[in-house]
């Protein structure tokens, strides 16, 4: 198979583009909130909560993981699903659907677009938290390599999501009502030590659980489960999705009349 | 102007619903030529041009374009083919250049900054270049439509209702630009409803109606076997009745038996009305006027729609 890596490119670099046109808009919104959590939780909360709880690290350094899985998760499904629903709206699909592009070039075009993207925001909400935070990172390699696989998994997620959409409404209900809980249900803002049975082992059916103790373990160098439990949850969810989308991709599905 | 670009057999085309879009349809095209097809709304044009260019999945039949299967050599196919449908669609923020440029990388093309200008300069949109599509008139956005699938120097060109919503004036500035098209060594195949058009700039001419093909032929031979010429003479004194030398004509007399009526039969363009004029001179019938009116690829693509499918046999 000869890639159309032009083709590819070409897709990544507009989707950039169209994302740094509007660049005040993508980056100020998630760097804000971020930011106000990090503030009011981190900050003056964090100040009272007791270190031991969370091993050994303040509070305001506990949570910064969490949220930046929050970011991570929220803006890669968001921008992966737009950037696919978005020419399925206006029609302009039709240059896509009769390029020599093929599964490979376009997932490389949107899904790569978005989880830089995501990517770009966590590192200037990773920056910025240091303006509040003392935090460190203890395993910056995996860290590194951790989050680029989490954008890349959220992004192909996102990316299903925006062929799956027959409407704007649909588009942000997935990550309203269920992502979005999922994280804070996840360990965003606490150990799940520190929850009574049986929300403890109820919080442990949820997969973005997981995530961010996988992104904790890198920074704090402590985890409420196994680093290699998590980068298998990661994996296998990357795999799912790479799978429903070449079932989408050969079966035309939402693309191909 | 006989080699085969395009070689349609047996398409067919069923959608989930069970509507039947195309049904056994053959066709090729000839490279070079521009092609038109003509059909009413709902015909199965805009489905004939999306299963060549990949946008649908045929339910049977083949398509072969530059002697390659369109499903399985569907790269080396398509980076040859240029589509510009029917709707506007693109990102309407972008800028004119940039959107041109990715529809060229798109294709698998190198940036060429060149032949960009030189294809925003054929469609008078270089001026605009930088100008978001938003900001441009209907006309315009459609030569940004066309300037787009230029991009990548498509040997094969479908055109789906080029000049749908544009006025008269940019339409014949867009007969133009689609002639210089041809004139380059471009096949083009487009879709329309106005059959000026068609009359107007194609080399031949299809007709399909509910999925099936009536006809396909040289735009000249169309009119000549189907065309037909209608002469309306008015005598100078009225006639009590035709004469018998005048029978093979089937003439009818009208306005008290003033005018003498030729309504015209398939086929017999001004040559039979001619004829009849002198047989009218000869049999010595004095007129002081004649009307002659031919009849247009627009009343043959009526005539065909309307329940004459036998004739494409």
């Amino acid at each position: 198979m000869n890639l159309n890596l032009r083709g590819a490119w070409s897709i990544l670099t507009n989707e950039l583009f169209r994302f740094f046109r509007t660049v005040f808009g993508s980056i100020l919104s998630p760097v804000l909130t971020t930011s106000l959590y990090i503030v009011v939780f981190g900050a003056a909360i964090g100040s009272r909560m007791d270190p031991s709880q969370f091993g050994g690290a303040s509070y305001g350094a506990f949570i910064v993981p969490g949220l930046i899985m929050l970011t991570l998760l929220s803006e890669s499904t968001s921008n992966a699903s737009f950037g696919i629903y978005m020419p399925r709206f206006t029609g302009a699909i039709y240059e896509l659907l009769s390029a020599p592009v093929g599964v490979a070039e376009t997932l490389i075009g949107f899904v790569g677009a978005a989880a830089m993207k995501s990517l770009i925001i966590a590192s200037i909400i990773l920056i910025t938290a240091r303006l509040f935070v003392d935090y460190s990172i203890a395993h910056p390699l995996y860290a590194a390599g951790y989050v680029v696989l989490v954008a890349a998994a959220f992004s192909l997620f996102g990316f299903i999501l925006g062929i799956w959409a027959d409407g704007f409404e649909k588009l942000s209900i997935i990550p309203m009502l269920i992502l979005t809980p999922l994280t804070f249900l996840g360990g965003t803002f606490y150990s799940v030590k520190m929850l009574a049975e049986p929300w403890r082992t109820i919080a442990q059916f949820n997969p973005v659980f997981y995530l961010i103790n996988g992104l904790r373990w890198c920074f704090t160098g402590h985890s409420d489960v196994p680093i290699g439990l998590s980068l298998a949850c990661t994996l296998g969810f990357v795999a799912l999705c790479i799978a429903v989308i070449a079932y989408i991709f050969r079966t035309g599905w939402r693309l191909r009349g | 102007m006989s080699e085969t670009i395009l070689d349609i057999r047996g398409l067919s085309k069923t959608y989930k619903g069970g509507l039947t879009a195309l049904d056994g349809v053959d066709l090729q095209i000839r490279k070079g030529e521009i092609f038109a097809l003509l059909g009413p709304n709902g015909a199965g044009k805009t489905t004939l041009i999306g299963a060549v260019c990949g946008l649908l999945r045929p339910s049977g039949g083949t398509i072969e374009a530059f002697g390659l299967d369109t499903q399985r050599q569907w790269r080396k196919v398509r980076q040859r083919i240029g589509l510009v449908p029917q709707e506007l669609s693109f990102d309407m923020f972008a800028q004119v250049e940039h959107s041109v440029n990715y529809s060229r990388g798109m294709f698998g093309c190198a940036p060429d900054p060149k032949r960009i200008e030189q294809v925003l300069r054929s469609l008078s949109l270089w001026d605009k270049r930088d100008a978001k599509i938003r900001e441009l008139s209907g006309g315009m956005k459609r030569r940004v439509m066309i300037a787009k699938a230029l991009s990548h120097d498509p040997e094969l060109l479908f055109l789906d209702e080029p000049t749908a919503g544009v006025d008269v004036e940019l339409r014949r500035d867009m007969w133009r630009q689609i002639g210089a098209l041809r004139d380059a060594g471009t096949t083009i195949i487009l879709t329309t409803h106005y059959i000026e058009e068609a009359q107007e700039m194609a080399d031949r001419v299809g007709v399909i109606n509910k999925g099936k093909i009536l006809l396909v032929d040289d735009k000249d031979a169309i009119m000549a076997k189907l065309g037909r010429s209608e002469a309306r003479i008015t005598l100078t004194e009225p006639l009590p009745e035709i004469p018998s030398a005048l029978d093979k004509w089937h003439l009818t007399l009208e306005d008290e038996n003033r005018t003498l009526v030729y309504a015209g039969a398939e086929g017999e363009g001004k040559r039979a009305a001619a004829e009849l004029v002198k047989a009218v001179v000869a049999a010595g019938i004095g007129f002081e006027g004649i009307v002659t009116k031919e009849s247009s690829l627009e009343d043959i693509f009526v005539d065909l729609v309307e329940g004459r499918e036998g004739l494409a046999a």
